[in-house]
């Protein structure tokens, strides 16, 4: 994990928080509340089993606020404790625990190729392993096509429907805009396990956009 | 062997090339293959469009105001101790 130096203001809101300031622990929620519940969300799907672990999480941090130490921010150390307890929760909805060395192995037992090998010359034709066809470039859609709401509908769909690791590593990366360190530190992840999920996440997601937009336009 | 990327080794490595995560020596392969492939070109665009779209799905930006409302009230009763 990478190293952090608590800031002042961190240090000034720590204080507040353990001498009970209110209004201290309102701004906390106010800034890393949604976020915290964005992550359960990712986790268990359910927003009352969300909620729920939103609360756990705050009392978590509440009662482990002496703990804290400060090597990572105070947004990483909350988001790790958010991820957790939804871990938890998504083994009681009764599924494979995100991220565990089975899920993974699983993963990768059921691994497909970013594209159907189809896509690309065999082993006996000219040019083996090289594009069948060129994919049609986006750039000749019409705009309307790129920003409708119907894009965005279809690509939150697309990571609704991956298997857990992938759908909660693209979830973070992309729809939330985290840096890979901050996502393996929330995960609790290797960088090369978290990259390997969201590539194959990310694949699904493009090649869902291709059909979309190949079938689709006029 | 080769040591030149294939088009369908290309899109396999295209996370980590956008990442920064591939060797120096990889990082040139990818960059040569590209200069020349329109098609692993065209991929790599899509892959970065596909980014940009993700970033625009919408989000919740705030709690639910019941729900905060609960999570103030466990402060209060964490304070009394």
């Amino acid at each position: 994990m990478y190293g952090h130096e608590p800031s002042s203001s961190e240090t000034a809101l720590l204080a507040a928080l353990r001498g009970g300031d209110e209004d201290a622990f309102g701004a906390l929620v106010d800034a890393y509340g949604a976020v915290m519940h964005r992550v359960a969300l990712t986790f268990v799907r359910s927003s009352a089993v969300a909620d729920e672990v939103v609360q756990e999480a705050w009392l978590g941090a509440l009662r482990g606020l002496d703990r804290f130490e400060g090597r990572s921010s105070l947004r990483t150390w909350l988001l790790r404790i958010v991820a957790n307890i939804a871990r938890t929760h998504a083994v009681r909805e009764a599924r494979a625990v995100p991220f565990s060395s089975l899920e993974l192995a699983r993963d990768a037992a059921e691994h497909e190729p970013a594209l159907p090998t189809d896509r690309f010359q065999g082993p006996d034709e000219q040019h083996p392993s090289r594009w069948v066809s060129f994919p049609t470039p986006w750039s000749a859609q019409p705009d309307s096509a790129l920003l409708s709401a119907e894009t965005r509908t279809l690509i939150a769909d697309t990571i609704a429907g991956l298997p857990d690791g992938q759908r909660i590593v693209i979830s973070l990366r992309d729809v939330e805009g985290w840096d890979s360190a901050e996502v393996c530190s929330v995960l609790e992840l290797s960088e090369t396990n978290q990259r390997v999920l969201l590539h194959r996440a990310r694949s699904k997601v493009r090649a869902a956009l291709e059909r979309y937009l190949t079938t689709e336009s006029p | 062997m080769n040591d030149e990327f294939s088009c369908q080794e290309m899109i396999e490595v295209v996370t980590n090339y956008l990442d920064d995560a591939l060797p120096a020596d990889e990082r040139q392969r990818y960059e040569r293959h590209l200069s020349y492939c329109a098609g692993c070109s065209t991929y790599l665009d899509q892959m970065r469009e596909t980014i940009r779209q993700t970033s625009m799905v919408p989000r919740d930006e705030s709690l639910p105001p019941a729900l905060r409302e609960k999570i103030v009230a466990q402060f209060r009763s964490w304070r009394r101790g």
